[in-house]
């Protein structure tokens, strides 16, 4: 075996920093909103007032889906699994209050990414903030979304355009701005092995950059935006040797399959999040052992920024006192256990260098399929990525049926009658309602003709080939809404509808 | 005696189909017919399964917290199309306190994260309309 060379060399398998943390800890990025944009903007401004200086905005799933308040599909679900944002209006009041050009936030919104991200522009553009020195991150990772999270709209070529374009955009007016988070972590929540969670996402990462680069970019004026995010999953040293594989991949990817000759273009930077999925119902306090290992993980693995779960995540989006203990479990991790004063503490060790090499090893594999199937695109609509995560997915599960696999508190030491369940968080309908009435208002206060025109814009930019964000912009200036702006783009591209396979 | 045959669907826009198509897998193991509908199904075009399919139970997962929405509706229309006698059960996340009125509807079980599987298969081949 290669004895592994340090931390903040070439392939970084050890780690992107020479430091390790010591130069700079994880960032402590808890992902929050529900409701209406009113109710998650005090949540945001009780969280910076806390000393935290990020936020990362969770949208419900009308938004994600790009479908206003009161399309039929939007029924019941406004509000529910995050905050509403329906246009521009209800994103000013979602920051209100918040200079947006001091802190970084981080948005997870795919397929109307350009649109969301859009009117974060225009409402740094209203508060005078400079586009050039605005920073965040917006996931904007669509392949995931039809491998995995399903939140897919356009058919999954125009959705690749729809990314490369804030590419090109960002590359030219917005460059501290991360422009898409490759996601690894609902890949492997829907089910897919540490092994194929890796695999998967960084193939997606290179698809993402042969996309750029055949639309005519340099690798190196957008690859160093590109960033990634993981799982942090319950088998502890795999977990670790996962995030020192993908250094590796990405590296070697990189320089050797595209050219890049940047250095920032070789390391990849990730965010990590605790895994949802192994968090129980039953006995959920046992969910904050679970959590504290899973973030412990992603430490030794070196991740760059991480989330912690709460404990009450199976039963319902998180109260306030849950997720507070959530950033307590990385705080005890960053000031109390000593590890951030040691880069990589597990480099060198037969088992866990055995570890990565296998997952490196077992990543080129699947890289091989995945090429001979055209790449990663094709093999989406080929369904190949997705039938392996369902296999996966029952496998687990039989596991578990079998007691193979053992879940503390479900298949193995369950308590009669169980324990009685925390109090949870219940998101009435109250917000559906408003952000209706709020909508109904707009479509009557605002001039029809400029969103008219504006949404001709953005059909007019899909029919052609140029660049969406312009159009996007201006249609978010003149109001349209996240509905109307989706629209405009389906009439054009279409809609993709999965084969429904079991 | 003929198989019973279940529909198993994802209501509302939430894509989370991991649940839905690992109990559709082990429902077909144990020897039941199973349609899976797909995602972002409307409850008309659940019914409508329903009655084209001749389904004897109907398994919803529901994990967005749309449930209270989506449940009313569909036990009306499936009243109005008379298939009063189709076991409605739902899968996903549901807080403890909706159950009552699911139940008080018409709904015939709830499954919540943790249920093992064999509990499902048992609890529809227990409570299934028989079939001639």
């Amino acid at each position: 075996m290669q004895p592994p060379v340090d931390p903040g060399l070439f392939p970084y398998t050890r780690g992107i920093h020479a430091s390790g943390y010591e130069g700079k800890l994880w960032t402590m990025r808890q992902f929050a909103g529900f409701g209406a944009p009113e109710q998650t903007n005090a949540r945001y401004k009780a969280l910076l007032a806390a000393g935290g200086t990020g936020l990362s905005v969770a949208f419900d799933l009308p938004t994600l889906m790009g479908r206003d308040p009161d399309h039929p599909l939007s029924l019941g679900e406004v509000g529910k699994c995050g905050v509403n944002v329906t246009s521009l209006a209800d994103m000013e009041t979602l920051f209100d209050g918040i200079r947006v050009g001091e802190i970084t936030t981080s948005m997870t919104i795919n397929s109307p990414a350009a649109m969301i991200f859009a009117m974060y522009l225009v409402v740094g553009e209203k508060q005078g903030a400079d586009w050039h020195r605005l920073s965040g991150t917006i996931q904007n990772d669509i392949l995931k979304e039809f491998i995995a999270q399903k939140e897919y709209i356009f058919p999954p070529r125009p959705s690749m355009k729809l990314v490369t374009d804030v590419f090109a955009f960002c590359a030219e007016h917005v460059p501290k701005w991360n422009t898409i988070s490759v996601s690894g972590y609902h890949i492997r929540e829907a089910g897919a092995t540490a092994l194929q969670e890796l695999a998967f996402t960084l193939r997606d990462g290179i698809e993402y950059v042969q996309y750029g680069v055949d639309a005519g970019l340099r690798v190196d004026d957008f690859a160093p935006r590109i960033s990634f995010f993981f799982n942090a999953h319950s088998d502890f040293f795999e977990e670790i040797a996962k995030y020192r594989a993908a250094r590796a991949l990405w590296a070697y990817a990189m320089r050797d399959r595209f050219g890049a000759r940047d250095e920032r273009s070789w390391k990849l930077r990730c965010h990590a999040q605790t895994a949802g999925v192994s968090l129980t119902a039953q006995q959920p306090y046992n969910n904050v052992v679970r959590t504290a290992l899973q973030a412990l993980s992603a430490v030794l693995g070196g991740t760059n920024s991480l989330h912690t779960n709460s404990l009450d995540e199976a039963l319902a989006l998180p109260t306030e006192e849950a997720a507070t203990l959530a950033l307590r479990t990385q705080q005890i991790i960053a000031y109390e256990s000593g590890v951030p004063d040691v880069v990589d503490p597990f480099g060198g060790s037969y088992y866990l260098e055995e570890l990565t090499n296998t997952l490196v090893d077992g990543s080129h594999r699947y890289f091989d399929q995945i090429d001979k199937l055209g790449g990663m695109v094709a093999a989406i609509e080929a369904g190949f990525p997705q039938r392996e995560i369902a296999e996966s997915a029952y496998k687990f599960q039989q596991a578990v049926e079998r007691r193979e696999r053992v879940i503390v508190g479900v298949n193995d030491r369950a308590s009669e009658g169980g324990e009685p369940p925390p109090s949870i968080l219940y998101i009435d309908e109250s917000a559906g309602e408003r952000q209706l009435q709020k909508l109904d208002h707009l479509r009557r206060t605002r001039n029809v003709s400029s969103v008219e025109r504006a949404l001709d814009g953005i059909r007019e930019a899909a029919h052609s080939g140029r660049n969406t964000m312009p159009p996007i912009l201006d249609a978010v200036r003149a109001y349209a809404t996240v509905g109307e702006m989706c629209d405009a783009l389906r009439q054009v591209w279409g809609e993709y509808e999965e084969a429904a396979v079991i | 005696m003929s198989k019973i045959r279940v529909v198993i669907a994802k209501p509302g826009l939430d894509g989370h189909d991991r649940g839905a198509k690992v109990i559709a897998r082990a429902l077909r193991d144990a020897g039941m017919e199973v349609i899976y509908t797909g995602l972002r199904q409307t409850p008309e075009q659940i019914v409508t399964a329903a009655l084209q399919e001749d389904a004897d139970v109907i398994g919803l997962s529901i994990l967005s917290g749309a449930h209270n929405h989506i449940v009313p509706r569909l036990m009306e229309l499936l009243r109005s199309k008379g298939l009063d006698d189709v076991m409605v059960v739902i899968g996903g996340i549901i807080p403890d306190v909706d159950i009552p009125r699911l139940k008080t509807l018409g709904v015939k079980g709830v499954f919540l994260p943790g249920t093992p599987m064999q509990d499902i298969i048992d609890f529809i081949r227990g409570n299934a309309r028989a079939r001639v």
